[in-house]
């Protein structure tokens, strides 16, 4: 029985990421409600990613610098420092927290829509709330993440330079000369698509989570919590995926 | 055996002509798992008519008109809107038979991130691709008029009672001038007096905008006052049907509990 339930759920799953995508290119189009979720999106998360990219950025300096100080390295430090936040610590970070943060909250906000029949009253109204509610925030979701991607990987530098040059008093410009001396462009983009999907899989879960909740309120609680926990699996699974695919061009 | 002909009662229902007819539904049938809801239901619904459903919590009203709006997809049976075969409209054509008929819930639904203006304006700029600013502030006073709220217009559903809110629900559908309304349980959890200010709502809504209604309850006295015609909805069927009084008369074993209080 628990088998088959499953077997229905991903089903319904499936069907669910079919209808997005057919979604995306059909119309009607939400141009001003995206770009009222990107804000919403941006917003939200904003402080958040701020404050824990730029301690991120310095507690990994900390770390680093006595192992490489140990055999004469610390100059390799901003080297050190920059692949790993733009490669993985930078996108890990924000993903996390948007999953925390937007998962949470776009589950919960579909969840009491669907539960006090909001969502029924837009679709007895004839307005279409699929494009409206889940194609707006799974697109502002997708959108979002890579450009609050680049900020943290900014901010976490920023914490970085500072810790360096709280030590050292080495200067601005060599510590971000090094920094861009040794990223690529492939680390760029595959960090910026990485979080793209990210972000679908953030938007994708709440919506479904929020979209298919139980009546009752520890429905939404549910959809909420199964938000958070399902977009933080899937951000691992697609970091492993996309280091498993990128290491590919790497070689 | 039980019985399972409907015993109907009403011989003359205002324009009861079969042109008048603005919903048919035959042998309606959905069942949730092994639970048979709607057990074959039949019913008319005629033009300008306010028709009652009446029957105890469970037994499949509110799924019935949730199938009629395609929220809720029957197992078998036959529906027809406005001489529309429900079933067979593709999604296009449902959103815009949806546009006909307006739908009040029984707990509002209002959108709880909008304003009462807002909530009015959705489906004005959604539908009708109205944005000019005068005229949707002119069809919105409107509608919170026709219900009495033209006050609460800037105010958010948090800061509304329940009979405020049954009443926005109702000025949103109306907003869209349906030539059908569904009432579910509109007095539901309401107080005597705010129920009796609903019940005068429908039977203005229809005065003023020459609805057709089909109102969900179980409420004896919402049916009473707005009621042309009753039908008594038991076990997922419809088992007897007339008017109020043909209905109270009857001494039918399942509904004459209701007819108690």
């Amino acid at each position: 029985m628990k088998f088959r339930k499953l077997l229905i759920s991903l089903a319904e799953i499936f069907a669910f990421l079919k209808r997005v995508i057919k979604h995306f290119f059909l119309p009607p189009y939400e141009g001003r409600e995206i770009l009222r979720q990107c804000f919403l999106v941006g917003n939200k998360s904003l402080f958040l990613i701020t404050f824990t990219a730029f301690l991120a950025g310095i507690v990994f300096t900390k770390q680093s610098r006595p192992s490489l100080a140990s055999f004469g390295a610390e100059s390799w430090l901003p080297s050190l420092v920059s692949q790993a936040v733009i490669r993985s610590l930078g996108p890990l970070i924000t993903g996390l927290i948007c999953a925390g943060k937007l998962g949470s909250n776009i589950g919960a906000e579909l969840g009491s829509m669907q539960v006090s029949e909001q969502i029924d009253a837009m679709e007895v109204s004839g307005t279409r709330p699929f494009s409206y509610l889940v194609i707006s925030r799974v697109t502002a979701t997708t959108l979002m993440l890579p450009i609050l991607v680049v900020y943290a990987d900014i901010v976490a530098l920023l914490g970085s330079f500072m810790t360096v040059n709280f030590f050292n008093s080495s200067s601005f410009m060599l510590y971000f000369n090094e920094v861009a001396a040794n990223i690529s462009y492939l680390d760029i983009f595959s960090s910026l698509i990485k979080s793209a999907f990210f972000g679908f899989a953030i938007g994708i879960v709440g919506c479904y989570a929020g979209y298919h909740s139980e009546k009752g309120t520890t429905g939404v609680g549910k959809a909420a919590n199964t938000s958070v926990v399902v977009s933080m699996i899937l951000i691992f699974v697609i970091d492993l995926l996309s280091l498993q695919f990128i290491n590919l061009f790497r070689r | 055996m039980k019985d399972t002909k409907v015993h109907t009662m009403a011989s003359t229902i205002p324009g009861s002509r079969k042109e008048d007819i603005v919903v048919t539904i035959k042998e309606l049938k959905k069942s949730f798992g092994d639970h048979a809801v709607l057990n074959g239901v039949n019913l008319k619904l005629f033009q300008s008519e306010n028709l009652v459903i009446l029957g105890r919590s469970g037994t499949g009203k509110s799924v019935l008109i949730k199938c009629m709006v395609g929220l809720i997809r029957p197992d078998s049976g036959y529906i027809n809107i406005l001489g529309q075969d429900v079933s067979k409209l593709s999604v296009k054509e449902m959103n815009e038979l949806r546009l006909k008929i307006g739908f009040s819930f029984q707990g509002s639904a209002l959108y709880d991130s909008m304003t009462v203006r807002e909530n009015l304006e959705f489906p004005l700029k959604r539908n009708l691709g109205i944005h000019d600013k005068k005229k949707l502030n002119e069809m919105v006073m409107t509608a919170l008029e026709d219900v009495g709220l033209a006050e609460a217009v800037n105010k958010m559903p948090a800061e509304l009672s329940g009979g405020m809110k049954k009443r926005v629900g109702i000025a949103r559908t109306l907003i869209l001038k349906p030539e059908i309304m569904l009432y579910d349980e509109p007095t539901a959890g309401l107080d005597p007096i705010t129920s009796t200010e609903i019940n005068e709502l429908i039977l203005s809504v229809r005065e003023k905008y020459h609805t057709s209604s089909i109102i969900i309850t179980h409420d004896i006295s919402s049916a009473r006052e707005t009621s042309d015609r009753v039908i008594g909805l038991v076990n997922g069927k419809c088992k007897i049907e007339g008017t109020f009084e043909q209905l109270k008369s009857a001494g039918d074993p399942d509904l004459e509990p209701f007819f108690k209080y």
